[in-house]
Parts: C-alpha cells; sequence; structure tokens
C-alpha cells in the first residue's frame, strides 16, 4: 500500500488533512460529537479523542464529555473542520450544565409528543 | 465511473450539497472520490438559523452515502459530453 505524500494529502478527498484537528463529526441519528480526529479509513470509520457531544436544545447548549471515540463510518452523515478563528455558537446561546440540559431535552421531547397526541385526536377533522 | 468522472470535473465549482437528513451545504467543490465522498471548501448551511453547530465550519468532507442531490451551475453540465460519455459507458467502452 502507498501512502499520499504530504502535499496530494490537501487535494486528495481522504480525512488525511483533517488528522490531529479538531472536528464536528454529524452522526445519522442528529448527535454532533467534537474532538480531535487521531484514525481514519476507507469507510469514514473515525477516532476521536477528547470527544464530547454537543446537545443543543433551542438556545441552550452543552458538552458531554465522553473520552476516546471509534465512531463506526456507516453513522457519518458529514465530518466538518472547525474555524478557531470564529465563534463555535451564536452569541446568544447559553452554556447549561448537563443536569440542566438534560432537562431541557426531557420538556422538547415532552412538548412534541403532546403535539403528536393533539393532532392524533384531531385527525378526524381532516385538516391538512 | 462516469459520475465519479463528472464531479472530477467540476472541482472549484460552487455546488450545493442536500443530505438526507435535509441539511443543505453550499461551498466550493474541493474533490470528490470513487465512493462520491465530497470535500467542500468555504461552505455555509442554507439555513444556517436551524443549525446553529455549523456556524464555524468552513470546509467539511461530507460522506457519498448521506448525499441525496448536488445542485449544480446551469453552466456546469455540457448535455453533449454526458450524452456522448452515457452511451461509452452503455457500450461498455
Amino acid at each position: 500500500m502507498s501512502w499520499a505524500g504530504p502535499e496530494d494529502i490537501y487535494l486528495s478527498t481522504s480525512l488525511a488533512s483533517y488528522l490531529d484537528k479538531k472536528l464536528l463529526v454529524l452522526l445519522r441519528d442528529g448527535r454532533k460529537l467534537l474532538g480531535i480526529l487521531r484514525s481514519f479509513d476507507q469507510f469514514a470509520n473515525a477516532v476521536l479523542e477528547g470527544a464530547c457531544e454537543r446537545v443543543i436544545v433551542g438556545d441552550l447548549y452543552c458538552d458531554i464529555p465522553l473520552g476516546l471515540y471509534v465512531i463506526r463510518g456507516e453513522n457519518v452523515v458529514l465530518i466538518g473542520e472547525l474555524d478557531l478563528e470564529k465563534e463555535e455558537l451564536p452569541p446568544h446561546m447559553t452554556r447549561v450544565s448537563p443536569a440542566e440540559i438534560k432537562g431541557a431535552q426531557k420538556a422538547e421531547r415532552e412538548a412534541s409528543d403532546l403535539k403528536g397526541t393533539m393532532r392524533k385526536r384531531m385527525e378526524f377533522l381532516d385538516l391538512d | 465511473m462516469l459520475f465519479f468522472s463528472y464531479f472530477k470535473d467540476l472541482v472549484g465549482r460552487e455546488v450545493t450539497v442536500e443530505l438526507k437528513n435535509d441539511l443543505a451545504i453550499r461551498g466550493t467543490l474541493h474533490s470528490v472520490d470513487q465512493y462520491l465522498n465530497i470535500k467542500l471548501e468555504n461552505t455555509r448551511v442554507v439555513d444556517q438559523d436551524k443549525y446553529p453547530h455549523m456556524l464555524s465550519v468552513r470546509n467539511c468532507f461530507i460522506r457519498g452515502s448521506v448525499v441525496r442531490y448536488v445542485q449544480l451551475p446551469p453552466e456546469g453540465v455540457d448535455i453533449e459530453l454526458l450524452h456522448d460519455a452515457t452511451r461509452r459507458e452503455a457500450r461498455g467502452g
């Protein structure tokens, strides 16, 4: 197996140019992981060091630390390089504790469940 | 291989990639590989308010398997050339 030279890395589609950089990995279930890319392969399997999950509920967010993560490639949607010069999130968003974000998540889930049951009950009206 | 070659010709062009999760990203096509994985530069998300976490992402790698559409610039399509290539491919050349 031959390796691309350092000058080719930046031209190719491989993840090599993202090695040792802080990345945002979007997963198929909508989760957002942040971490430093330490390894990858042709399936986009990836090893993230110092990984954390960024949970966002409305204008609240929380980074939950996870540690060293191996991500199976099929779950990857997008791998984005974070611009360290720029703010990671819009200024109106506030960081909260893991407990607070879990509460906010629960409230959001309950609200959407309620919307679902309300809709079901109104189905006989034949909306849409 | 046709679409791989086709996308290779589009490198450097501005495209919008719509993903199966409805996220649409606009950016300059940096490169593409055999799986139709795509790398974009100078990206911006079409609906920024809905995806605040994408704010500081400037360059990204998109896995080919999650792409729904790639919207191309109209001048990026040479119908004649594409027809010829398609016929050649169909003949097994």
